[in-house]
C-alpha cells in the first residue's frame, strides 16, 4: 500500500519584549538561576498579572504578516497542572478565543526543477507564557528550579495538518523562521529556544481523506532534528500499521543521538487541564486603530519585496525568492545595490559564492566579512572592465579572508586586466605566428580551433588580457 | 476612648489631645488583655507597630497628618504586608513573611495610618464563622459562645470587642457585611474594581474585594477615601476619578426610593431578624424614604451559582500553594507528586479541600458547560435582577443574614447550612455591586444574650457616597452603632 504523510506544526515563538509578559521582570537571556524571577514570575500570594502591550504588538505584527484575523475580543484562559517550573500551577495562555485567527504562508520546497510552492493555512496564534526550567544534577539528590524564563512571552503558530512530507515542513518551519525574524518579534535563536516546535505526524492511505491517529513529536530545536524525527517517526508508523499495529495518540520525545522517536506519555493519561478564562484579566480588545498603528510600523513583508525586486530589477522568480528569503539577506541585496551596483550581477554574488561561503562556515549574513560596500567595490572593477570573473573570484577569496579592499588586492595581486589595445595585438600577432597550424585549421572551417587561439592568447597574458578584446582583435586579425 | 469613632480619635491626634503611640499603646494593651480568649488577631509586631506610630506623631507634629494619621487599623490577615507574617488563615502559611506590601497597606501607610496587627480569618476566606481558621476559632465578644460570623471574623470581633478603632475585611460573598451584621459593626464591600486585590490573596479573584469595617458610616467613608483608587497592578482596577466618599452623608432622605425585595423576606429569614430590619424600615419612612415593593427573582439560584463559580476559581488560586517556593512543605515525602500531595493535605483545612475538590470538578472535561458555563449564563441573570430593580428604586434594603450570631460548633458539620449564611449577600458579589450592613438592633437569644442584626443596603454601582448618607442619616437617629458588648471593659 502506498501511504501519505500528514503534518501540521505547533511553533512556539519567544516574544522580543524587554519585559514578561505579565510582569515587569526582564527576558534577557543567560542571568543566573531566579534573577530574574520577581514576585509575579514566582507566583507568591497576592500577585496579580498585568498584560504587557508591546507582547499584543508582537501577535498583530505577526496576524498581519500571514494575513490572518486579528480579533477584536479575544480571552486569556488557565491551563490548569502541576509542574515545578510552573509557579501558579496554572498557564495563562489563550484557548477558545485566541488572538490571532485563521492566516496563511506560501512556503517554497524543493530546488531546481523539482521546486513548487505551496499554501499553508495557518489556523490561529495566540499568546501564552513560558514557564521556568527545571535543572537536574546541579545539586546532589535535588532537583533546581530556575524560574527566569518563567513568564517570557510565546506566540504560539499553530497550523492545519497541510503538510504532506518532511521537506514541507522543514520548509514551512524555515519559512516562519526567517518571518518572525523578519517582522522583528522573535529573534530565532533556536539554541536559546526562541523557536521551538511541535510536530504532529500522521499517516494515511494515499488517497483516503480520512486523517490517521497523529503523534506529536515535541519540542524539535533544530530544523535537521525536525527533519530526522518526522523521516524516523514517519517510517515507524507506517511499518506498525503495516505489521497490522495501531497507533495511539501520544508525545513523543526526538532523541538526537540515536536519530528516533520515542512515546513520552499518552494523551489517555494526560492532564485535564481545567481551561477557564482568567478572571485576574480583563478580555484583550484590540481596535481597528490599534491594527493600524503597528500596520505603519511595520516593514515590507517577503512577498512584497520578492514582487518588488521582479518588477525593479529585473529578477528571476526564483532570484527573488532566494533574496527575500531571510530580512538579512534582503537588507544585504538592497544595500548592495543602492551603492550603485548592477543589481543582477549583485543578486548572482549574492545567491553564489557569498551564500556559499556563508553555508560552509555556518555563519549568518550578518556576520559576512564583506560588506554590501566592499561587494559593491568589486562588482564595480567587474564593471568598469578592471578585471575578469576570474580575477574577481581571487579577488572576492582575499577580500573574505580579511586582505583587504578590493583596489587593494587588485593592485597587490597584480589582477588588473589588460586593455591596452597595442600590447594585446603584440600578444595576438606571437601567437598567431606560434600556432600557424591552428591558423589553418580555423581557415579550413573549424570553428574550435578560433578558441584555442583565445586561450593561447589569454595564457600568453598569464590571464590578465580582456577577453573580450582579445577575442576582438582575433578576429580582425583572421578576417572572420 | 475605646467608643470613639475614627472621626472623634483623628480629632484628637490634630488637636495633640492624645499621641498616636499613647492610643496604639491602648489599644495593644487591650489585645494584650482580651485578645487570648477573644483570639481576633493572630499576629502581633508591637515594634513595627509602635514604630508606625511614632512616625504618625512625626507626621502630626510637622502637619502632614490626614484623616487617619496615627489611627491603628487591623488589617484581615489575608493582605500581604512586607515584613509581617502573612497567613490567611491557614497552616499553608504559617511561617510565610510578606515580601512586598499590598496595594491596601500601602495606602494606610501613606495616609499615616498604623497597622495594629494582623486578624483572624477562615482559611483563605472560605467560612462564615471563623471556625476553618489554623489559629483557632475566634468569639463573638456580644457572646463569647457565639461565632463572630466570617470570613473576616478576627476584625469583625476585634472592632466590636474595641481592639481597634477599625479594621478592613474582603469580601467574596459576604465576607465583610455577615460578620460586621453579627458583631454590631458597620460594614462594605465596595463596588467590584474599586478597591485593588494586589497583594489581597487571591480566593475568587472575580468577586473578591476589599471594604472598610468600623463603627459608623461616617468611618467607614473616612477609610473609603483610602481603600479606594486605580491601582495599574490589578488588571482589573477601574481607573476613575478619586471620590470624596464624606461628600454626601449629609444629605437629606427625603423622597428616597428603597426597594424591598420579596425573596429576602420570605422562607429562612428568621423572625427575630425580619421584626428588627422591619423596625429599621419604620424609622427609614421617618427619614422620608418611600417603600418600593421590588422582586430579585433569581436570588434562590444565588447560591448554587456562587458554589460553583468561587471554587473553580479557588481550585486554580491555590494550586500555587504546592511546597515547592514557599509556604508548607511536608516533611517525609517520596517522589514530586507525593510531596505535592503530602504538602497539601497537611497544609489546607477541610472546607478549603472540599472547596478545592468541588471547584476541579466543576471545570474537568465534561462537566465543564453544565457547571461553570451555566454558572455564568446564570450569574449575568441575577446581575440582570438587580439592574431591572434599580429602575424602580434607588436603594435595595433586606437582612444581611438570616439569623443572629450562631453558636460555635452549631453548623460547622453541616457546610451546607453554613452556605445558606450568605443567601442576602452573594448575589451582590456575583453582580459586582455595592453592599453594606449596619447594625439595625438586636434580638434576644434564647439564653438571653443580646445579638446584634444587620440591616443590609445593596446600592448600584458606583453609589458607595449615596449608600454611606443612607447608612450615616440613620445612625444619626439611633444609637445601635454606638453600643458596646459587656465584659470588653
Amino acid at each position: 500500500m502506498e501511504w501519505e504523510v500528514v503534518i501540521g506544526l505547533e511553533t512556539h515563538t519567544q516574544l522580543q519584549t524587554k519585559t514578561k509578559i505579565f510582569s515587569g521582570a526582564s527576558t534577557a537571556f543567560g542571568s543566573e538561576p531566579n534573577t530574574q524571577a520577581c514576585v509575579v514570575s514566582l507566583a507568591f500570594p497576592g500577585v496579580l498579572p498585568v498584560l504587557n502591550q508591546e507582547a499584543v504588538k508582537c501577535a498583530i505584527k505577526f496576524g498581519l504578516a500571514v494575513n490572518a484575523e486579528i480579533a477584536p475580543r479575544s480571552v486569556f484562559a488557565r491551563k490548569n497542572y502541576f509542574y515545578p517550573d510552573l509557579p501558579k500551577g496554572y498557564q495563562i495562555s489563550q484557548y477558545e478565543l485566541p488572538v490571532v485567527g485563521k492566516g496563511s504562508m506560501t512556503i517554497q520546497v524543493g530546488s531546481g526543477d523539482n521546486a513548487y510552492e505551496k499554501t499553508i493555512r495557518i489556523t490561529r496564534a495566540h499568546l501564552e507564557e513560558d514557564a521556568g526550567k527545571s535543572v537536574h544534577g546541579a545539586q546532589e539528590g535535588m532537583s533546581g528550579i530556575d524560574l527566569n524564563r518563567a513568564g517570557t512571552p510565546l506566540l504560539e503558530i499553530v497550523t492545519e495538518p497541510d503538510m504532506r512530507s518532511a521537506a514541507e515542513a522543514v520548509a514551512y518551519a524555515k519559512k516562519l523562521h526567517d518571518l518572525v525574524q523578519w517582522i522583528g518579534i522573535c529573534d530565532g535563536n533556536m539554541q536559546e529556544g526562541s523557536f521551538r516546535c511541535d510536530v504532529n505526524v500522521s499517516v494515511r492511505p494515499k488517497g483516503s481523506d480520512k486523517l490517521g491517529t497523529r503523534r506529536e513529536i515535541k519540542n524539535l530545536n533544530s530544523f535537521k532534528f525536525m527533519q530526522q524525527a518526522i523521516e524516523f517517526e514517519t517510517r515507524w508508523q507506517i511499518e506498525t500499521l503495516e505489521d497490522g499495529g495501531s497507533i495511539h495518540q501520544a508525545t513523543v520525545l526526538f532523541n538526537p543521538d540515536t536519530g528516533e522517536t520515542r512515546a513520552m506519555r499518552s494523551k489517555e493519561e494526560a492532564n485535564d487541564y481545567r481551561y477557564f478564562p482568567d478572571p485576574d484579566l480583563l478580555p484583550l480588545a484590540i481596535s481597528e486603530n490599534d491594527i493600524n498603528t503597528v500596520k505603519a510600523q511595520m516593514p515590507e513583508l517577503p512577498e512584497a519585496m520578492k514582487a518588488r525586486f521582479e518588477a525593479q530589477f529585473g529578477l528571476a522568480h526564483y532570484d527573488a525568492n532566494a533574496l527575500t528569503g531571510s530580512r538579512g539577506t534582503a537588507d544585504y541585496f538592497v544595500a548592495t545595490v543602492n551603492e550603485g551596483s548592477d543589481a543582477k550581477l549583485v543578486a548572482n554574488w549574492v545567491m553564489g559564492s557569498i551564500s556559499a561561503k556563508l553555508n560552509a562556515e555556518d555563519k549568518d549574513i550578518s556576520a559576512s566579512p564583506i560588506s554590501p560596500s566592499g561587494l559593491a567595490s568589486l562588482i564595480k572593477r567587474i564593471q568598469d572592465g578592471t578585471i575578469s570573473n576570474n580575477a574577481a573570484k581571487q579577488v572576492f577569496e582575499a577580500m573574505w579572508a580579511g586582505e583587504g579592499d578590493a583596489d587593494q588586492i587588485i593592485e597587490s595581486k597584480g589582477l588588473k586586466q589588460v586593455s591596452d589595445t597595442g600590447a594585446i595585438e603584440a600578444i595576438v600577432d606571437e601567437v598567431l605566428a606560434a600556432n600557424a597550424s591552428m591558423v589553418e585549421e580555423f581557415k579550413a572551417g573549424k570553428e574550435k580551433a578560433f578558441n584555442a587561439l583565445v586561450g593561447q592568447a589569454m595564457k600568453a597574458s598569464k590571464g590578465k588580457a580582456n577577453p573580450a578584446q582579445v577575442n576582438e582583435i582575433l578576429k580582425k586579425k583572421l578576417g572572420a | 476612648m475605646i467608643n470613639k469613632s475614627l472621626k472623634q480619635l483623628g480629632a484628637m491626634l490634630q488637636g495633640k489631645e492624645i499621641s498616636s503611640v499613647e492610643l496604639t499603646q491602648e489599644f495593644l494593651n487591650r489585645i494584650d488583655r482580651l485578645n487570648p480568649e477573644i483570639n481576633a488577631f493572630i499576629t502581633l509586631d508591637k515594634d513595627r507597630t509602635l514604630s508606625q506610630a511614632r512616625r504618625a506623631d512625626e507626621m502630626l507634629s510637622a502637619g502632614k497628618g490626614t484623616a487617619l494619621t496615627g489611627l491603628p487599623i487591623g488589617q484581615k490577615d489575608i493582605f500581604v504586608a512586607k515584613g509581617w507574617r502573612t497567613t490567611c488563615g491557614s497552616k499553608m502559611l504559617e511561617t510565610f513573611i510578606g515580601p512586598y506590601d499590598a496595594d491596601i497597606i500601602e495606602r494606610f501607610d501613606a495616609a499615616g495610618a498604623v497597622n495594629l496587627g494582623k486578624t483572624n480569618m477562615d482559611e483563605f476566606a472560605m467560612g462564615s464563622s471563623n471556625e476553618t481558621s489554623y489559629f483557632g476559632k475566634v468569639q463573638n465578644p456580644w457572646d463569647r459562645n457565639r461565632v463572630p460570623g466570617g470570613s473576616s471574623g478576627g476584625s469583625a470581633a476585634a472592632v466590636a470587642a474595641r481592639l481597634c478603632a477599625a479594621a478592613t475585611g474582603t469580601d467574596t460573598g459576604g465576607s465583610i457585611r455577615q460578620p460586621a451584621s453579627l458583631c454590631g459593626l458597620s460594614g462594605l464591600k465596595p463596588t467590584y474594581g474599586l478597591a485593588s486585590r494586589f497583594g489581597m490573596i487571591a480566593f475568587a479573584s472575580s468577586l473578591d474585594q476589599s471594604g472598610p469595617m468600623a463603627k459608623s458610616c461616617e468611618d467607614m467613608a473616612l477609610m473609603m477615601n483610602v481603600i479606594t483608587g486605580f491601582d495599574k497592578r490589578d488588571s482589573t482596577s477601574l481607573n476613575r476619578e478619586k471620590e470624596d466618599y464624606t461628600r454626601a452623608l449629609n444629605k437629606p432622605l427625603a423622597g428616597l426610593k428603597v426597594g424591598l425585595p420579596k425573596e429576602y423576606f420570605a422562607e429562612g429569614l428568621g423572625p427575630e431578624v425580619a421584626k428588627v430590619v422591619q423596625e429599621a424600615i419604620v424609622e427609614y419612612k421617618k427619614l422620608g424614604a418611600q417603600i418600593v415593593d421590588i422582586s430579585l427573582p433569581n436570588t434562590q439560584l444565588s447560591i448554587p451559582v456562587y458554589y460553583v463559580l468561587a471554587p473553580a476559581e479557588a481550585s486554580s488560586n491555590l494550586s500555587r500553594y504546592d511546597g515547592v517556593r514557599y509556604g508548607h512543605r511536608a516533611k517525609e515525602y517520596g517522589d514530586l507528586m507525593d510531596m505535592y500531595c503530602k504538602s497539601r493535605a497537611e497544609g489546607f483545612g477541610a472546607e478549603v479541600k472540599r472547596r478545592i475538590l468541588i471547584g476541579t470538578y466543576v471545570l474537568s472535561a465534561g462537566y465543564y458547560d453544565a457547571y461553570y458555563l451555566k454558572a455564568q449564563q446564570i450569574r449575568r441573570l441575577i446581575a440582570q435582577d438587580f439592574e431591572n430593580a434599580f429602575k424602580q428604586c434607588d436603594i435595595i434594603m433586606g437582612p444581611t443574614a438570616p439569623s443572629t450570631a450562631f453558636k460555635t460548633g452549631e453548623k460547622a458539620d453541616d457546610p451546607v447550612a453554613m452556605y445558606l449564611q450568605d443567601i442576602y449577600t452573594i448575589a451582590v458579589n456575583l453582580a459586582g455591586l455595592p453592599g453594606m450592613s449596619i447594625p439595625a438592633g438586636f434580638a434576644p437569644s434564647e439564653d438571653g444574650k443580646r445579638l446584634p442584626v444587620g440591616l443590609q443596603i445593596i446600592g448600584n454601582y458606583f453609589d458607595e457616597a449615596r449608600m454611606l448618607n443612607v447608612g450615616h442619616a440613620y445612625q444619626q437617629v439611633t444609637d445601635w452603632h454606638t453600643q458596646m458588648p459587656e465584659g470588653i471593659e
